[in-house]
């Protein structure tokens, strides 16, 4: 099973690197073959994740969400899947080059993070850890999408706005495209958001006996919320959009970062098991 | 097939002032010359295109000077030499007539390069030579090929999406901002001539609705009318500015008519819907400041030129792209062509050699009734046999690359013939 796990780890390595190569090679040439093969290969990559986390789960009897390594799969896991079924609704140019060059970058991290399987702190060993841990990274996943989005956007309204018009120019879809895919991703991603914080203050009352720590993670994780839930409210009541939208998707994004890694690293607090 | 030649014979606007050309083009129609051109001897197939930048004549016909003499008094009136058009004719021949006929159908030869309208042009001109029965085997071919090359050239390049104008720049910016331009309304400010050409392609791209305001209300009205929108009085710009989406300025005030504290006090209202301002008077109406605002964009006459220039560089890119694509296309019509002459002498080679092994071999048969199956069907190895060996060299020869360069099947063809005594 050993074996397999790690040969599943070098196939999602080996397919996510492509994938990000042939959106590459699509974005220079933009030639059509390549971006068939570029999608089939992500397909491919997202099917590989599965199976490898379905490995690791039988390997460690939990949900592989714990280390580091693993919260980093499964959130590459998360992004391709919520890229994959958004795609199958409606396409947006150029997209996939950005959101498999994220992934390649998750997945790198996760190359030089422990691979060794952890025995479960007894905090962790109950039914709540999928189920919050996995929902929140959905949340991440969808928001990681309205991050490359928006950087897509600030990316092509600079060039819009200074009237030069260079490499992406041609490349990027239309403004609008990509504003309304930003609207969606961070709408899907605040419901999970959401969820993820309430499944995590059940568990928090179960564990711990209070619904609400003030710990670092829980802190952070609502100063996300509320900032996605300040962009969201101005949308709609005063047409927040365009390029202060894409910005504040894009500070909100780096609040999920920090959420996820830096508390870790830089505050502590009693999350500090997980990745 | 060998005996005859294709050859284009034509003036375009590269090689012919315009002056020169109106008196040329046919604008009678195509029926009329064509058939008048049925009169020429030794003329097979031939068609003839005329639009406003070029008249070509594509033929089919024996290789007689006659007939370029004869199509050259045709084009330019009688008493015409040779010499003196020479610097306006361009004459083309085999392979080259083809790769034009191929540039000229994927809009490579255009005034406008990568315009579409050639396309069609030219399948009109081929149906009324066509009706007419002027083309053969050979032009049906070749002009269908002409227009699948066309349509390959058009798929696999970006050579028809970068028009290159100032109201395409205008679109494509547009669709940049906007993504899709349904339900999106125009304001023209002013009824100039270039706001109207420009309204003209907005409204092609299916823009909702169109208003003008205009000084004069009158001239507003009759433009509203022509693209089935609304006229409002100059007063009114900036609460139109709540409901519109696009808007074009070409008055011919002295001063600017809008400026951002207007516009900003407008953003509000649209819920910051973005704002498309295109300023084409000179001087300008707009307030650069404007540009400043988020979710509005603002571009001048000269940011649409830079388009414009952009434009013109990648669609230049894209020309080398089509013109390998040609190139291709030309060689491979050329090898079919080549084909047309050789297969049959190479088919009527095998039958002559195979029926005189076949006439042997049963004569040989007849005089040894005491053969076993087994020996006969030794015999019939041995002769087939023979006759590949005997075939080998010559059809080598036949399907040989040309030497040097220099294309010599049909000399090659007509030695085999001869030395094989083929086709008499």
């Amino acid at each position: 099973m050993e074996e397999l796990n790690y040969l599943l780890y070098l196939l999602v390595l080996g397919l996510t690197t492509l994938a990000m190569a042939a959106y590459l090679v699509f974005f220079i040439s933009q030639n059509k073959t390549v971006r068939k093969a570029a999608r089939l290969i992500l397909v491919a990559s997202g099917v590989a994740q599965s199976l490898y986390i379905l490995s690791r789960y039988i390997l460690t009897g939990h949900t592989p969400i714990t280390s580091q390594h693993e919260t980093v799969i499964f959130f590459a896991w998360a992004t391709t899947w919520a890229y994959l079924s958004f795609r199958w609704r409606y396409t947006v140019k150029n997209f996939g080059t950005f959101v498999s060059f994220f992934l390649f970058c998750l997945v790198f991290i996760s190359y030089f993070s422990s691979r060794e399987i952890t025995v479960l702190v007894p905090a962790l060993q109950s039914a709540w850890l999928p189920l919050h841990a996995g929902v929140s990274l959905v949340a991440y996943g969808f928001l990681s999408l309205a991050f490359c989005g928006g950087l897509m956007y600030l990316l092509l309204e600079r060039e819009l706005k200074a009237k030069k018009f260079g490499y992406f120019f041609a490349r990027l879809p239309s403004l609008d495209a990509l504003d309304q895919l930003n609207s969606h991703c961070i709408t899907a991603g605040f419901v999970f958001l959401t969820l993820g914080i309430v499944t995590g203050s059940f568990w928090a009352r179960q564990a711990w006996g209070t619904y609400w720590h003030w710990d670092p993670k829980e802190t952070w994780s609502l100063i996300t919320w509320f900032i996605y839930l300040v962009q969201i409210h101005q949308r709609f009541t005063v047409g927040w959009r365009g390029k202060r939208a894409a910005i504040m998707t894009v500070v909100g994004f780096l609040s999920v970062l920090f959420t996820l890694w830096g508390v870790t690293y830089f505050l502590g607090g009693v999350h500090s098991y997980a990745g | 097939m060998p005996a005859e030649r294709l050859l284009l014979l034509g003036v375009n606007h590269k090689t012919t002032p315009v002056e020169v050309r109106e008196k040329i083009a046919l604008s009678s129609g195509y029926d009329e010359p064509l058939t008048a051109l049925k009169r020429v001897r030794g003329l097979k197939e031939y068609y003839l295109l005329s639009t406003c930048n070029r008249v070509e004549f594509l033929l089919v016909a024996q290789p007689d000077k006659n007939i370029e003499q004869e199509i050259i008094r045709f084009l330019f009136g009688e008493g015409a030499l040779l010499q003196d058009v020479g610097k306006y004719l361009y004459i083309l021949e085999g392979q080259a007539a083809v790769k034009h006929l191929f540039m000229v159908a994927a809009s490579l030869d255009s005034m406008i390069v990568g315009e579409a309208q050639i396309l069609g042009q030219l399948k009109v001109a081929y149906r009324h030579a066509s009706q007419l029965g002027c083309t053969g085997p050979l032009l049906n071919k070749l002009l269908h090929k002409s227009f699948s090359v066309a349509k390959r050239v058009r798929t696999e390049t970006a050579i028809g999406s970068s028009a290159v104008s100032i109201s395409f720049a205008a679109v494509q910016l547009a669709k940049k901002i906007f993504g899709n331009l349904k339900e999106k309304n125009v304001l023209l400010v002013g009824a100039g001539e270039m706001a109207e050409l420009a309204a003209e392609h907005l409204v092609g791209q299916g823009v909702g609705g169109v208003v003008v305001a205009n000084r004069t209300l009158s001239r507003a009205v009759s433009l509203a009318q022509r693209f089935n929108g609304k006229a409002v009085s100059m007063d009114e710009l900036i609460v139109q500015l709540e409901t519109v989406d696009i808007i074009i300025s070409s008055t011919g005030a002295k001063d600017i008519i809008l400026y951002k504290e207007d516009v900003k006090s407008i953003m509000r209202s649209r819920m910051n819907k973005p704002l498309f301002f295109i300023d084409i008077a000179v001087p300008r109406d707009l307030d650069p400041k404007l540009n400043e605002l988020d979710n509005v964009y603002l571009y001048d006459i000269d940011d649409l030129s830079t388009v414009v220039e952009m434009n013109r560089s990648e669609r230049d890119k894209e020309a080398v792209k089509a013109t390998r694509i040609v190139e291709e296309e030309a060689l491979k019509f050329e090898r079919y062509y080549q084909g047309l002459a050789i297969t049959p002498a190479i088919l009527e080679l095998r039958q002559k050699i195979d029926s005189i092994g076949q006439y042997e071999l049963e004569k040989t048969m007849h005089k040894l009734p005491g053969l076993t199956e087994e020996e006969k069907k030794h015999l019939e190895k041995m002769i087939s046999a023979i006759n590949a060996k005997v075939l080998h060299h010559p059809l080598m020869y036949l399907k040989a690359d040309s030497c040097m360069g220099r294309d010599n099947r049909d000399k090659k063809v007509a030695i085999i013939r001869e030395l094989f005594g083929l086709g008499d």
